[in-house]
């Protein structure tokens, strides 16, 4: 039984088709990669599916229910959320406070109590610390809890914002090039820490560009080319695909360092 | 942070309101000083709707001119309390900023910047064109608070000056306990998220229209208890109290401060209460002063006087 | 009938002034995000100066040649200290650099000048011309006829000069200007004395109508970004037909319903705009980019 399902989604800008007719699903504790050269709409399906754009026609469904353009802090409270290919961090909030906005939806704030300083407002933000100092240790960050988040590095930014995402505790996460900008260790160490969310039970979908570690780690993949799904399936039939080398050849890029 | 840091703060600044009155030349500074307060009160507010939320107002003092007539009119023509009139002030500008936040909190920048400049200027002019209830331009009278009497028949005798820096200052502290706790809640992170990132805001889970309004409400309801309390201890309101120029005034105390911070926000208020004390003797070349050092301190020191020696001294938590 | 007449020609001098103003404004955002709040103070100064130049015995179009000179060399000195220096800081840095602006040349002409009203003889005299049943005053023309004159030639700048589409290809995106060649920092430098010069220009034509004094420049910048936000900000077209409106508007306001709270109709109209159309009505619609 899939979690995340997507049906026949498509958006058109003025008179430009960035994506159309995309149908493909995620079942829990899978990892699916959308991939595709530069410009083929991939990070405007994210944005579709998180809510952040309004799709034109189809659906996007979560376990089940109809969620096509809810907006995406509806989405967030039933669990999917979602990490981002230029960076959107809290710059001027410490990276612990990055965290714990992610602990958001579980804390529940009430306005009087937090003015107030009552003791229930204290003990929910002392509980939502002590995860989310977890959470930092998770993605190697807790050093750091107490800096500014604009003073970081880009690649520690990017396993902030995934710590962030862990923060919802989500059940599908979309992941926005995590890895992008990250030197080979850093990448192996992302690599793993998704595969690590995925054994528990949350399902991924992934757009990234360095494609050694996008047949490494997916389930499934699924390719998009000028805004269509033109293959899908295991990493090794979609690298075999006569369609998806065309595509790749065809936008004259080496995929392992495409980006944008 | 901690709460430490809180208590701290709170206390310097208790120490320093109960010092300054030993280098008081005269009476006359117990009413400047209270002027401060009162000033520093409506400027924590915007602390947290410019600073925290990341929202604009040009229209602030809209809402101190509520406060400040709800004080006015309420006793006369309600027959209720002076105190129960602040109340009533800060209720009514708080329902006020709900009915229109909603709407005009989804503009951005500019666009936010003159709906909340039209609400003001609508409200200024209510106030001095229905000449009837308000007298118009000319100002009216204001109640007095009756709270001095009480203390002096329980044997403690206060001048009116000496009375409003107390209690202007205890209101302060309050109001800057709350905003500190705000900060550090998980409902000001929420509005500091959404002034990082509205996107990634959302994506958490956060719903930023709600707390918009919410920074938006609270920062009346401060602007209204001002007003009140600058109404009270004038006995006379004039519908200036409401105006464009004061509600620049508040904005500017904000940010020349340090608009993220609230004992910036804070000096900010102190030094542009001042200022025109101190520039009077300037006499015609006040004006031109004024906007000089306006424009030098935002060229010089962006963040604001206190963030940016703060940033110099490395000295973290304020 | 004659009275309504009436309104929309008063509706449209004053108008046309809003709209000079608000194309100040537009003027300067598009070459640098920066709403300047001085705006009004411009026409303030291109008002009391021809003012004082002409009562020194200058002919009055020497006068004010000098006024709107003067003012675009405040313009550009404004950019050069004031702006630029603060490049890149937010909005709310900006907007009390510029209002400290507007307050520094108001008490610098308090000082240099006085606080007394003053006034201009109308250019081609006071004898009223009957139109439609209604009266309308010379200078009416002169005031609108300036600002049609005004975007008609700015109009021909950006389209058809080079210098104007350096100016259109450095609002659109100032470092792909750069990139090309464009020399951003005169393009500032040009916008600002362009948007001065048409602010002093607007205070010659209306102050033989309205008068001038050192303070007149606050309630004009406000109306003048009103109406840009009215019709949508950076929008030349938008600026005119939101400064015309918002005359419009105030004009019927005082006609038929209260002359106390025609300014107060102008903000209404503002809010009731921005609530359906949070663009204003011009303005283009942004997609985030994510």
């Amino acid at each position: 039984m899939a979690i995340l399902e997507i049906n026949g989604l498509g958006i058109s800008f003025g008179g430009l088709r960035a994506v159309n007719d995309v149908s493909f699903s995620v079942k829990p504790g899978e990892i699916v990669s959308v991939i595709g050269p530069n410009g083929a709409g991939k990070t405007t399906l994210f944005n579709m599916i998180s809510g952040v754009y309004l799709p034109s026609d189809g659906e996007v469904k979560l376990n089940g229910e109809n969620v096509t353009a809810k907006a995406p802090h509806l989405l967030a409270e039933k669990g999917l959320t979602r990490t981002f290919q230029n960076l959107q961090i809290f710059q001027e909030m410490t990276v612990l406070e990055n965290v714990l906005a992610g602990f958001h939806l579980s804390v529940r704030p009430s306005i009087l109590s937090d003015l107030l300083s009552l003791p229930g407002a204290k003990r929910r933000s002392a509980e939502a610390r002590e995860k989310a100092m977890a959470f930092l240790e998770k993605v190697r960050l807790a050093n750091a809890a107490e800096e500014e988040a604009g003073n970081l590095s880009y690649g520690a930014l990017k396993r902030l914002e995934i710590a962030r995402a862990l923060a919802v505790g989500p059940k599908v996460l979309l992941l926005d090039e995590p890895a992008a900008g990250c030197n080979a260790v850093e990448t192996e160490e992302i690599d793993e820490l998704i595969a690590e969310l995925a054994q528990s039970g949350i399902a991924i979908l992934l757009v990234e560009h360095d494609m050694k570690m996008v047949m490494r780690i997916s389930n499934h993949i699924v390719v998009l080319d000028h805004g269509e799904k033109i293959a899908e399936g295991t990493p090794e039939a979609v690298s075999k695909n006569p369609d998806v080398i065309a595509a790749y050849l065809g936008a004259e890029e080496e995929p392992a360092h495409a980006d944008g | 942070m901690s709460a430490n840091s809180k208590w701290v703060q709170l206390a310097v600044l208790a120490g320093i309101m109960l010092v300054l009155p030993v280098f008081f030349p005269s009476g006359y500074y117990y009413r400047v000083g209270a002027l401060v307060y009162v000033n520093a009160l409506s400027v924590i507010g915007l602390v947290i709707l410019i600073g925290y939320a990341g929202q604009i107002s040009l229209g602030h003092a809209g809402f101190a001119g509520i406060g400040a007539y709800a004080c006015a009119l309420a006793p006369v023509h309600l027959g209720i309390h002076p105190a129960l009139a602040v109340l009533l002030g800060a209720v009514i500008s708080g329902v006020l900023a709900i009915l229109i936040g909603r709407p005009i909190l989804r503009l951005k920048g500019y666009y936010l910047a003159v709906a909340t400049l039209g609400f003001g200027i609508l409200v200024s002019m209510v106030l001095s064109n229905e000449r009837g209830l308000t007298g118009g331009p000319d100002g009216m009278a204001v109640p007095d608070l009756g709270l001095r009497q009480v203390l002096r028949g329980m044997g403690l005798k206060l001048s009116g000056g000496e009375f409003w820096y107390i209690a202007n200052a205890l209101v302060l502290l309050v109001a800057i306990w709350i905003a500190l706790n705000l900060f550090h809640s998980a409902t000001g992170r929420a509005m500091r998220a959404l002034h990082g990132s509205e996107t990634a805001a959302r994506t958490v889970g956060i719903d930023v229209a709600r707390y918009k309004l919410q920074a938006f409400v609270i920062s009346a309801v401060y602007a209204s208890v001002a007003g009140s309390l600058l109404a009270l201890q004038n006995g006379f309101i004039t519908p200036d109290v409401a105006g464009f120029m004061h509600s620049v005034e508040m904005v500017t105390m904000a940010v020349l401060g340090g608009v993220g911070s609230v004992l910036g926000a804070t000096l900010g208020a102190a030094i542009l209460t001042l200022l025109p004390q101190v520039l009077t003797v300037l006499a015609d070349y006040e004006q031109l002063v004024l906007g000089l050092i306006m424009i030098l301190v935002m060229i010089f020191l962006p963040l604001g006087l206190l963030p940016s020696i703060a940033a110099r001294i490395r000295w973290r938590g304020v | 009938m004659d009275a309504f007449m009436q309104f929309i020609f008063s509706g449209l001098t004053v108008g046309a002034v809003y709209a000079l103003v608000a194309l100040g404004f537009t003027i300067i955002y598009n070459a640098s995000d920066v709403v300047n709040f001085a705006q009004g103070e411009f026409v303030m100064l291109g008002g009391m100066i021809t003012v004082f130049a002409f009562d020194a015995g200058l002919p009055l179009p020497l006068a004010a040649a000098i006024a709107i000179v003067i003012t675009a060399g405040i313009g550009v000195a404004l950019n050069k200290f004031a702006i630029e220096p603060a490049r890149g800081a937010p909005v709310v840095t900006l907007i009390i650099i510029t209002i400290g602006a507007s307050i520094l040349i108001r008490g610098a002409s308090q000082v240099v000048f006085d606080k007394q009203l003053h006034r201009l003889p109308a250019f081609s005299g006071d004898d009223p011309i009957h139109v439609l049943g209604a009266t309308l005053l010379p200078q009416s023309l002169w005031v609108i006829g300036g600002a049609i004159g005004i975007f008609i030639a700015l109009w021909l700048f950006f389209t058809r000069t080079l210098l104007g589409k350096a100016v259109l290809a450095t609002a659109n995106n100032r470092l792909a200007a750069q990139l090309v060649g464009i020399n951003t920092g005169f393009v500032m430098t040009l916008s600002f004395a362009l948007s001065a010069a048409i602010g002093a220009l607007a205070g010659v034509l209306v102050t033989p109508i309205t008068l001038v004094s050192y303070d007149v420049g606050v309630g004009l910048a406000l109306k003048g970004f009103a109406a840009a936000m009215l019709g949508g900000m950076g929008n030349p077209k938008g600026a005119l037909a939101g400064g015309l409106l918002l005359g419009l508007f105030e004009a019927l306001t005082a006609g038929y319903i209260s002359s106390q709270y025609k300014e107060a109709v102008a903000f209404i109209v503002i809010l009731a705009v921005l609530f359906v159309m949070p663009q204003g009505l011009f303005g283009a619609k942004k997609t985030e980019r994510v």
